[in-house]
């Protein structure tokens, strides 16, 4: 239940962010979130929502968007979807693979009004 | 007003913390560990027979966490290692600015390998560096062999894997093979040891692995 600390840390980041621009209103935030991140996208939307009733931020809703786990094998060269959580390269079993995406916890980006 | 792209990391002010961290220990020569693993698997217990095991070849310190009481500590403090309690008051991780803060109550210079047991949790410490070297996550035989299938982050981030509670395996429905399986198909490159508390069994290879690759 790290949701919780998550939907801070993203609220923290968007204040800045609406300070910097002198939004009068934040509509929306586009989030990342990767397969592998171990974040459960409708537990972080309550959060979100929870901790900003009653702030600036209210009426703000979370966008999120969810990426697959890829990774790269050194050894052939191919960039794989990782299925079933299987991390071992499908082209040629390559055991040495490195995840190019799928832990992401990102914040892609912001919908003010000026 | 068009979308404003930020394209950061939610947790980069943890991840700057963390970077932190891992300069002090590594100026200081510090090799440290992040223990994980879910509530119950014998991490306390783990940390007991290897610092006996470890006590006069190496110098050690650990940082307990907890989300309530200092039990933890007081059972590492009887084996008069230098032990910093962290409550985190219902939080289910440790996080960075945490460990910062145990790390001054600590004599670095003295200390070869510092072992932080985190909040006994499979889930949330994954997701938040501390500034270790490395992540030991411990599963116990009587989770069951599906544990790396159902928490994937943990044992993908993980270098180490001990399997704990091996004396019970005659008792349970765990196959251990397939425990293994699972995990290596999450993390090939894992390093894997069995071990029991009860028994002793498979501590002495877990701290001679220690002995020959820190320092």
């Amino acid at each position: 239940m790290h949701e919780l600390s998550i939907a801070e840390n993203i609220i923290e980041i968007v204040k800045q962010n609406a300070a910097v621009v002198n939004a009068s209103r934040v509509n929306c935030v586009k989030i990342r979130i990767g397969e592998l991140a171990g974040v459960v996208p409708d537990s972080l939307d309550f959060c979100y929502s929870a901790i900003i009733a009653g702030t600036e931020l209210e009426g703000s809703r979370l966008e999120i968007e969810k990426t697959d786990i890829v990774i790269h094998c050194p050894a052939c060269g191919v960039d794989s979807k990782v299925e079933d959580l299987f991390f071992i390269c499908p082209e040629c079993g390559g055991s040495d693979t490195k995840m190019i995406s799928g832990d992401e916890l990102w914040i892609v980006g912001i919908d003010f009004d000026e | 007003m068009p979308i404003v792209r930020i394209e950061r990391k939610v947790l980069q002010k943890n991840d700057d913390i963390a970077a932190l961290n891992r300069v002090l220990l590594r100026k200081k020569r510090v090799f440290a560990i992040n223990l994980v693993s879910s509530p119950g698997s014998g991490k306390t217990s783990l940390l007991e027979k290897t610092i006996a095991e470890l006590k006069g070849k190496m110098n050690l310190a650990v940082i307990e966490g907890d989300v309530q009481t200092d039990l933890d500590a007081q059972r590492i403090a009887r084996l008069n290692v230098p032990v910093v309690q962290i409550v985190t008051n219902g939080a289910c991780h440790l996080e960075a600015k945490l460990v910062q803060d145990a790390l001054v109550k600590i004599d670095l210079a003295d200390i070869d390998l510092l072992i932080i047991e985190n909040v006994g949790n499979l889930v949330c410490p994954a997701a938040y560096d501390l500034g270790e070297a490395m992540k030991v996550v411990v599963a116990s035989t009587t989770e069951g062999d599906d544990k790396p299938l159902k928490y994937p982050a943990m044992f993908r981030n993980a270098s180490v894997l001990i399997i704990n509670k091996m004396d019970l395996v005659p008792y349970l429905n765990c196959r251990v093979d397939l425990l293994k399986e699972n995990a290596m198909r999450i993390n090939p490159g894992l390093l894997v040891f069995e071990t029991s508390c009860s028994t002793g069994s498979g501590i002495r290879e877990w701290s001679q692995w220690l002995l020959t690759n820190i320092g």
